[in-house]
C-alpha cells in the first residue's frame, strides 16, 4: 500500500448526525465502522453532531446514547482509529475521558475561531488520557488570517498534535482556503488539517487547494452525509487524489460500495445542495443550523432563507440554535405588524 | 435604620462595580475597599470615593476587622478558599462571587431565605442565576422533569476564570438547576460570541414537565411573575418574547443588560452577579439588624 500522504478522518457518524437528526443506531454505526475499516480508513469520528455532550433540547435528542454507538464502534474496528469531537461549554472533560475509557484513540476539541483560550484544559487533559489531539477552529471564515494563525498557535501552545482550519459553514473560496493554510504552515510546526463543507459546492477544491498547500489531515463525509449540504464527499475525494498520485492507503472500490450499499440507504433524502444549504454558504452560517431553521420556517411560516440571512447579519457562532427560534419570532411579528 | 457595613475584597472589574451598587443601597454602608494593588484603578475609585483603601489584601483587613461585617470576595477560588477560613474566624459574614463554592449556594429569589443564618453563601454562576428562578417559576406550577439551560454572552465579557475552567460553568449550574430549580435532571450549554458591538446576555431556558396536560397560563404567569421579581435587583433582566409551548415543553428566552455601573451594559452576566451579591447581603443586613433591635 506504501506510506500514506494524507490522512483522512471519515466524519460520517458525528458530522452525519446533523443531517439525519442524530438518530443513529448500534446497527448502523456498526454496519458504517465496519465497512470503513475493511476499507482501510485510518481514522473514523463518532459522537453526537454538536461532539460529546451534544445531545440536547438545543440541538436536538440523540436516539442511541453516544458512548454505546462510541463503544460499538471501537469494538468493531481492527485497524480504524475512532475519534471523538468536543466542544468545550458543551461536552466536559468527564465524558472525554469516558471515551477514552471506551478506547478511543484520537480527540478533537473544538472552539469557535476566536476562542480557543477555552480549549486549554481539554486539550492538555486529553493529551494526559494518552490520546492523539487536534485543536478544531471551527467558523473560521469568520476572522482574517492573522487571527486564525494567533488562535493556531494557541492550541499548538496547548499541546495539540495537528490544528484544524474549519469551514463550519462552507462559506470559504479556495484561494481563501490556500492564504491560510499557507500562513499556518509557515508559522506552526504541527500538522495542519481542512473540514470543509459542500455549501457552495467548493468542499474538493477547497480540499484540494489545502492539500497543495501542504494540510496533511483531512475530513471528508461519505456520500456527504455531513450537515448543510454534506463535508468533502469521502470516496470521491479518494479517487481524485488517486488521480493525482496522493495515497490515502483506502481502497477506492471498497469506499465507494460502503458508500452506495451501506451509508445511501442511512440518508432521509440524497444529499444535495438546496436553496437552504446554499444560502449557509453565502452568508456564512453554521451548517447544522439546517434543518433547525427548516423547521422554524415551517413553524412560523417565514421563508428559511431570510432566518438564514438574518442569522449570518448578526454574526451568530456555531452552538446558537436557539436563536433560530428567537429570529423566526421577530421576523414573524415584522411581517404581522407589516401587514396590518 | 442603622446601616451595617461592608467591605469589598478584590479591586477589579467585579470589586469596582459592586462599590457602584452598594452605593445605591438603603441597608449597606461600604466602608473598605481592600485590594493588592495600590495603582489599580478599582482602588484609585475607592479612595476617590473617599472609602477606606487597603492594599495589603486580607491581612490588612483583619488588622482591622471591625472596618465591615460583610465582606464581597471578588477575588479568584483559590484566594477565597483561604479567605473563607480566616473570615471565618473573624466571624464575618461573606458573599463568595468566586467559583470555590465553599458556603450553599443562593438564587436570591428561590432560597434566600433558607441561608439567612449562613455565614458564606456563593452565587453559582451568572448563567445560574438567570435561568433558575425560570425554573423554579416553572416546576412551582408542573414538576420540570429536565431543564436545559443555554447562555450566551459576549467575548468580551467571559473572564480568564471562566475561559480557563469552563467545565466548571456548565456542571455548576447543571447543579444548580436540580438543587435549586427543583428539575429532577439539568444541562447547562455555554457559549461565547466574539461579535461587535459585543452582544448582550442571554438565556435560553427549556423545560419538560411531568404531565401531558401544560397548563399555558399559569406557568405563563409563574413566569412573568418572577421577571419581575428579579427585576426588582437586576433592572435589565427581560424576557425576549412570550414563553413558547410545544407538548410538554417550554422555551424561555430572557435577555440581561448590565446596569452599566462601571462594567459595559453588555455584560448583563456579570452585572446579575454584582446585583445578586448586594440582594443576598441587603437580605443579611436587614436580618441582622432586626434581631439587634429585638
Amino acid at each position: 500500500m506504501g506510506e500514506r500522504n494524507i490522512l483522512i478522518t471519515e466524519v460520517a457518524l458525528r458530522d452525519g448526525s446533523h443531517a439525519i437528526r442524530h438518530q443513529y443506531t448500534v446497527d448502523q454505526v456498526v454496519a458504517v465502522a465496519k465497512g470503513l475499516d475493511d476499507a482501510n480508513v485510518p481514522y473514523i469520528e463518532v459522537s453526537h453532531g454538536d461532539g460529546l455532550g451534544g445531545s440536547s433540547l438545543q440541538y436536538g435528542l440523540s436516539l442511541t446514547n453516544e458512548m454505546e454507538l462510541i463503544e460499538a464502534a471501537v469494538s468493531t474496528v481492527t485497524n480504524a482509529k475512532i475519534a471523538v469531537l468536543l466542544l468545550p461549554g458543551i461536552g466536559t472533560m468527564k465524558e472525554l475521558k469516558q471515551a477514552a475509557q471506551l478506547g478511543v484513540k484520537m480527540a478533537r476539541i473544538a472552539t469557535h475561531v476566536t476562542e480557543a483560550d477555552i480549549s486549554a484544559q481539554h486539550i492538555a487533559f486529553a493529551k494526559e488520557l494518552g490520546l492523539e489531539t487536534v485543536g478544531f477552529l471551527m467558523m473560521a471564515h469568520m476572522v482574517p488570517t492573522e487571527k486564525l494563525v494567533e488562535q493556531a498557535k494557541l492550541m499548538e501552545s496547548y499541546g495539540a498534535d495537528v490544528v484544524y482550519v474549519v469551514d463550519s459553514a462552507g462559506a470559504f473560496l479556495p484561494h481563501e482556503v490556500k492564504e491560510r493554510i499557507q500562513a499556518l504552515k509557515n508559522s506552526l510546526s504541527i500538522e495542519i488539517g481542512f473540514h470543509g463543507h459542500n455549501n457552495l459546492s467548493l468542499a474538493m477544491a477547497n480540499t484540494l487547494a489545502a492539500i497543495e498547500e501542504g494540510a496533511t489531515r483531512i475530513d471528508g463525509s461519505i456520500r456527504c452525509l455531513g450537515a448543510g449540504a454534506g463535508n468533502t464527499q469521502t470516496e470521491v475525494l479518494i479517487a481524485v487524489l488517486n488521480r493525482l498520485g496522493i495515497n490515502t492507503g483506502i481502497d477506492l472500490y471498497k469506499i465507494m460500495d460502503v458508500a452506495e450499499n451501506i451509508v445511501a440507504p442511512i440518508l432521509e433524502k440524497p444529499q444535495e445542495i438546496t436553496k437552504d444549504g446554499l444560502i449557509l454558504g453565502y452568508a456564512g452560517v453554521y451548517s447544522s443550523f439546517l434543518l433547525h431553521a427548516q423547521a422554524a420556517s415551517k413553524k412560523f411560516g417565514i421563508d428559511s432563507r431570510d432566518i438564514l440571512v438574518e442569522l449570518g447579519k448578526r454574526k451568530v457562532v456555531g452552538g446558537q440554535e436557539d436563536m433560530i427560534i428567537d429570529v423566526a419570532a421577530e421576523i414573524s411579528k415584522q411581517k404581522q405588524t407589516a401587514h396590518t | 435604620m442603622n446601616k451595617v457595613k461592608v467591605g469589598i475584597l478584590g479591586s477589579g472589574n467585579i470589586g469596582t462595580d459592586l462599590m457602584y451598587k452598594i452605593r445605591r443601597s438603603d441597608v449597606l454602608e461600604l466602608t473598605t475597599v481592600i485590594g493588592i494593588d495600590p495603582s489599580s484603578d478599582g482602588l484609585k475609585k475607592a479612595r476617590d470615593f473617599g472609602y477606606y483603601t487597603i492594599d495589603t489584601g486580607i491581612k490588612g483587613f483583619l488588622e482591622n476587622p471591625d472596618l465591615a461585617d460583610i465582606l464581597f470576595d471578588a477575588t479568584s477560588a483559590k484566594a477565597h478558599i483561604r479567605h473563607a477560613k480566616l473570615l471565618k474566624q473573624a466571624g464575618k459574614k461573606v458573599l463568595d462571587l468566586t467559583p470555590a463554592a465553599v458556603g450553599p449556594s443562593v438564587i436570591p429569589p428561590v432560597n434566600i431565605d433558607k441561608h439567612l443564618d449562613a455565614d458564606n453563601i456563593n452565587l453559582i454562576t451568572c448563567g445560574g442565576q438567570a435561568t433558575i428562578p425560570i425554573v423554579h417559576a416553572i416546576n412551582k406550577v408542573q414538576p420540570v422533569k429536565y431543564a436545559e439551560i443555554v447562555a450566551t454572552i459576549s467575548s468580551k465579557s467571559a473572564g480568564p476564570g471562566t475561559r480557563a475552567n469552563i467545565d466548571e460553568f456548565t456542571e455548576t449550574t447543571a447543579r444548580g438547576i436540580e438543587e435549586i430549580g427543583g428539575a429532577k435532571k439539568g444541562k447547562a450549554i455555554i457559549i461565547l460570541n466574539p461579535a461587535e458591538p459585543p452582544i448582550m446576555m442571554r438565556d435560553t431556558i427549556y423545560c419538560l414537565v411531568e404531565n401531558d396536560f401544560v397548563d399555558q397560563k399559569k406557568i405563563t404567569q409563574s413566569v412573568k411573575d418572577m421577571v419581575e421579581v428579579v427585576q426588582s435587583y437586576v433592572p435589565g433582566y427581560r424576557l425576549r418574547q412570550e414563553p413558547l409551548f410545544d407538548g410538554n415543553k417550554i422555551t424561555v428566552f430572557i435577555e440581561v443588560e448590565g446596569a452599566g455601573d462601571y462594567l459595559p451594559t453588555y455584560s448583563g452576566n456579570l452585572d446579575i452577579m454584582t446585583a445578586a451579591a448586594v440582594k443576598v447581603a441587603e437580605e443579611w443586613a436587614k436580618n441582622m439588624t432586626s434581631k439587634v433591635n429585638v
